[in-house]
């Protein structure tokens, strides 16, 4: 208590100086009058009693310097000065801080940015969201396949039902919906939700209400809606009496019953939703029909919070447990069915599991652009420190301690690292957003990637800001007050500065920043020479010329036999067009960011492990379907107009479901039976690739839409350029009916790039810290050549006086240059020998040793440092020896 | 910072400040100063610069408190003035003085040592 009351009126007295300077002023001297005057009154003479006084008193400025010693807290106030003093000397050299800074604000502000996304994206991506430490990603599992699966709703209610250690289950589906206004039409991301939805995750509507528990049950008997708060303000722009009035969505009314807090953008990592309806709805919204009551309808998504105190693990074991209870009541259907439990930001079934890798590589490759800064200012503060050595000298010659030499080295640091990172963070501020930029829109709604600079991030950069402070400005602080005063009084006459010892860890410093730009670089090549793979992948159909685009039956009131006329009419017409080839509709073209249906299914004479449910994916397609995309038949016939609801059920299977079930034997004409109901195979389809070109081959089959329904999927094949066509579809289209809704009319190439724009983004997000790491180690080696080029100037003056010409200097010079570089270059083939196995899930059908990215990535970093060390070596041979040796 | 000495001297003058100050009432530097040498019997010639940064730490301590005044030749003078907290103080340290000063002196007293 008493110390603390001794500090604080030592901090106080260190504010109000200059009154208490005076105050200490007056009340010397008047100690000192009154002394004078009581010795004159004493009988002392004036002059006699004045220098008495003094005497009496001691030294005056001692006493002074102790009162004020006692006053404040002279190891702050050294710290001023040493501040003071420190940004004197960077003004002195702007040149030399502002590349520091530079340098130092790059690295801090990669790695401030990074975090942000990390922190927005993968730790806490639903702002308002409480708890969301406790919140994990639920899955279904099938056992034997890999990957995931969603969840039915009824086996849903049975684990909110059945598990003790969650607070709340969630259901939450993403799903686009098509909302008329008046004669216009537009998509909006929307999500289903259960009725507990705005509760458990503790956000309060603004206005009106969340969901009641009434809006879980019914089919398609609530049709309401809750709005977000930005289109209330856009789209109804802020209309006060929202609440109760009607929207048209997918060609229903429904009643807005509330409207959800700004920022608060629902619970999907990468898409802000707009509107979020009940679970009751889930048949006008979700394609393929009424789910809520059939447990081998798996579409839901979901979260769950834990009750506080309980592990993952533990929630994981329980909720497996009531997965096998109803594997076991529930054959069926659930027969190898498990869940698995994700922490938010390993969530499969949205963009944080797509963007994770990318995450990673970004935080790998800021770390490195840091440490590369560190090293580049260390080598710059080094080289400074030399030019000051004059300054040190003196400063120990006259009395300065060696701390205090140590410590104003270090506020030279702390202030190049606070600009640095104040640089930083508005750099982060200005790109916390930028991952959106990166990747593609879709259907005209672009993503929503926000990064989060919370007062978390801020900590942690600030904290990496310290640590790098420690890390550049720690070796030249202890090499500059290491100075051996007689030694460096005699090397000083002598011109030569710089120990051997010093040479080295300047040289070991560039070595560094070579690795660690060679690493980058390896990096960049290898995605580089995945994404060529990648992109060098067959799909299995025509990408160029075949236009794919989505028409709205659902949102105009069509229902199955109507979608089907109309379906047939608008192929008829568009085939009609000049060059048009053929025309198709599907239920889900490929490559879209939707999963496909799955059906468990039985083959005639395959037996199945008894703990397993094969199940394949599938898809209904419209006649001439394969003609339109360019899938080849290896067998049989693909479905026509005659393949109908009177026909009997047939389907087209892949390669690999042919090969895999009939085990050689020709499955056309054979049956299988898929969710209860025989189908009998008509054709096999050659293998292609359904959801992006990197997925392993699997088992797919087609089923003929005539006979299945449905079908919003139209792709159209044109010997024409497809953008020409565009306008003529949309046109054919509204002159039948004007309101049906055409989505994005895209070619099947551009779906194929989007599903590669998160690899692009991590290639993208390498090259430039990639480029940004050789240039920086480049001005490294060119600044530490540039300065042993300079000391060395009297030896080389001597050597061409000798007779040495001009070409052997410059070779000595860049020899030197060159093997720093090989010394960098081995160093970075060890590293990125262990670090390119981070990025192992980003490439594909590359060795991460590849030996001609590494190949390549040498004589870049070569050609990078023989331009580095260009200048100083031409500045070496261009001495002129008289001058030289005169200096 | 200086280190504090806690040699004999240095607390001791502390405790004479005190003193003064808790029977003289407020007084400006000069007077303690003079006051202390006066008591002494001028036997202890008092380095008077030491004894404002002395007077600086006991007003940190809350010991004593300061405030500006006229002096007696009407001039502005600080002057000091004991707290509560240091009556406290000195009524213990005086005790303690005490205490020690009777055990070192049995000490020295012939014999006091070997008893």
């Amino acid at each position: 208590m008493r110390r603390l009351r001794v500090l604080w009126r030592r901090c106080a007295g260190m504010l109000s100086k200059n009154r208490l300077e005076r105050d200490l002023e007056d009340e010397l001297a008047f100690h000192l009058q009154m002394e004078t005057t009581d010795l004159i009154r004493r009988g002392m003479p004036p002059e006699e009693a004045r220098f008495s006084a003094r005497r009496q008193f001691g030294g005056i400025a001692r006493t002074k310097e102790t009162y004020r010693e006692t006053r404040g807290l002279p190891m702050i106030e050294a710290f001023w000065q040493d501040m003071r003093f420190a940004l004197r000397m960077l003004r002195r050299d702007p040149g030399f801080s502002l590349l520091a800074i530079l340098c130092l604000t790059l690295g801090i502000g990669a790695n401030a940015t990074v975090f942000s996304w990390i922190e927005g994206i993968l730790l806490r991506p639903f702002p308002l969201v409480a708890h969301q430490e406790r919140m994990m990603a639920v899955a279904g599992t099938n056992r034997g396949e890999p990957g995931h699966d969603d969840v039915s709703c009824p086996d849903y209610r049975d684990f909110a039902k059945n598990c003790t250690l969650f607070d709340a289950f969630i259901v939450d589906r993403i799903t686009g919906i098509t909302l008329s206004t008046g004669d216009r039409a537009e998509r909006a991301p929307a999500s289903i939700v259960s009725s507990n939805y705005f509760d458990a995750l503790g956000v309060h509507p603004i206005l009106g209400r969340g969901f009641e528990p009434a809006e879980d049950v019914g089919r398609n008997a609530h049709p309401v809606t809750v709005i977000s708060y930005r289109v209330w303000r856009e789209r109804y722009r802020g209309d006060p009496g929202i609440v109760g009035k009607t929207q048209m969505l997918n060609g229903l009314p429904h009643t807005i019953v509330g409207v959800a807090p700004e920022n608060f953008r629902g619970t999907f990592v990468g898409w802000g939703m707009q509107y979020w309806l009940p679970l009751s709805m889930q048949e006008l919204f979700d394609p393929g029909g009424y789910k809520l009551e059939d447990r081998g309808a798996r579409w839901i998504e979901g979260f769950v919070r834990l009750k506080p105190g309980v592990s993952r693990q533990r929630a994981q074991s329980e909720i497996s447990a009531v997965a096998q209870r109803l594997e076991d009541t529930y054959p069926a259907t659930n027969r190898g069915r498990g869940i698995q439990l994700y922490p938010l930001w390993q969530t499969p079934f949205n963009n944080a599991g797509t963007l994770l890798p990318t995450l990673k590589i970004s935080l790998a490759v800021a770390i490195a652009v840091l440490l590369i800064a560190c090293a580049n200012v260390s080598n710059l503060l080094l080289l400074r420190s030399f030019r000051r050595r004059h300054e040190m000298t003196v400063r120990l010659a006259i009395g300065s301690a060696r701390r205090r030499l140590f410590a104003q080295l270090l506020t030279e640091g702390f202030i190049l690292a606070a600009f640095a990172a104040a640089g930083g963070f508005a750099l982060a501020y200005a790109c916390r957003n930028l991952l959106v930029l990166l990747l593609p829109a879709r259907g005209g709604v672009s993503m929503y990637l926000p990064g989060g600079l919370d007062w978390r991030v801020l900590a942690l950069s600030a904290g990496v800001c310290a640590v790098s402070t420690l890390l550049f400005a720690l070796v030249p602080a202890i090499q500059a007050s290491d100075i051996d005063l007689a030694g460096s009084m005699r090397a000083e006459s002598a011109g030569v500065v710089g120990g051997r010892r010093r040479a080295l860890v300047r040289s070991s410093l560039v070595q560094v920043q070579v690795a660690l730009s060679f690493v980058l670089l390896v990096g960049t090549g290898l995605l580089m020479r995945s994404l060529r793979a990648v992109e060098a992948t067959n799909p299995g159909f025509l990408t160029g010329n075949v236009l794919a685009t989505t028409v709205d039956f659902a949102a105009a009131g069509y229902n199955r036999d109507r979608t089907r006329n109309f379906q047939e009419l608008i192929v008829d017409r568009l085939q009609s067009l000049a060059g048009v080839q053929s025309a198709a509709f599907t239920g889900l073209a490929p490559f879209t960011m939707r999963s496909y249906q799955s059906a468990s299914i039985a083959v005639e004479g395959y037996q199945a492990p008894p703990d397993r449910q094969i199940t394949v994916a599938c898809v209904g397609v419209g006649p001439s379907y394969f003609a339109t995309m360019g899938i080849p038949l290896v067998a049989g016939r693909e479905f026509a107009r005659t393949d109908t609801g009177a026909t009997p059920p047939v389907a087209v299977v892949n390669e690999l479901m042919a090969s895999q079930y009939w085990k050689g034997l020709d499955p056309v004409g054979r049956r299988f039976q898929a969710n209860g109901q025989w189908l009998q195979v008509i054709g096999i389809a050659k293998m292609s690739k359904y959801r992006n070109l990197t997925e392993i081959p699997q088992p797919f089959y087609y089923t003929p839409l005539l006979q299945t329904g449905g079908g919003s999927g139209l792709q159209v094949r044109t010997a024409l350029p497809p953008e020409t066509l565009t306008k003529a579809l949309r046109s054919e289209i509204q002159k039948l009916d004007s309101n049906l809704i055409l989505g994005e009319v895209i070619t099947m190439r551009e779906q194929v790039d989007r599903t590669t724009a998160v690899r692009k983004t991590a290639l993208g997000m390498l090259a430039l810290f990639g480029g940004l790491a050789l240039l920086l180690a480049a001005i490294g080696l060119y600044a530490v050549m540039s300065y042993t080029v300079s000391q060395r100037m009297r030896e080389f003056g001597l050597r061409m006086a000798l007779g040495a010409d001009t070409a052997d200097l410059l070779r000595g010079v860049i020899r030197h240059g060159l093997t720093l570089t090989a010394a960098g270059i081995l160093l970075g083939i060890a590293v990125a020998m262990v670090l390119t196995k981070l990025a192992a899930s980003l490439l594909y059908h590359v060795s991460p040793r590849d030996l001609l990215t590494f190949g390549a990535a040498c004589v870049v970093t070569a050609i990078a440092s023989l331009a580095a060390c260009l200048v100083p070596a031409w500045r070496a041979s261009r001495i002129d020896p008289v001058r030289a040796l005169r200096s | 910072m200086p280190p504090d000495k806690p040699d004999v001297l240095h607390g001791s003058l502390a405790l004479m400040v005190l003193r003064t100050l808790d029977s003289m009432g407020p007084q400006h530097g000069w007077g303690i100063a003079r006051r202390i040498e006066q008591t002494s019997g001028d036997v202890l010639e008092l380095n008077q610069g030491s004894l404002y940064p002395a007077l600086l730490r006991l007003e940190q301590l809350g010991w004593i408190a300061s405030k500006w005044g006229t002096s007696e030749n009407n001039r502005r003078a600080k002057f000091y003035s004991i707290t509560r907290a240091g009556k406290k103080q000195l009524a213990a340290e005086t005790e303690n003085w005490e205490r020690i000063s009777g055990i070192i002196g049995r000490f020295l007293r012939p014999g006091g040592a070997a008893s």
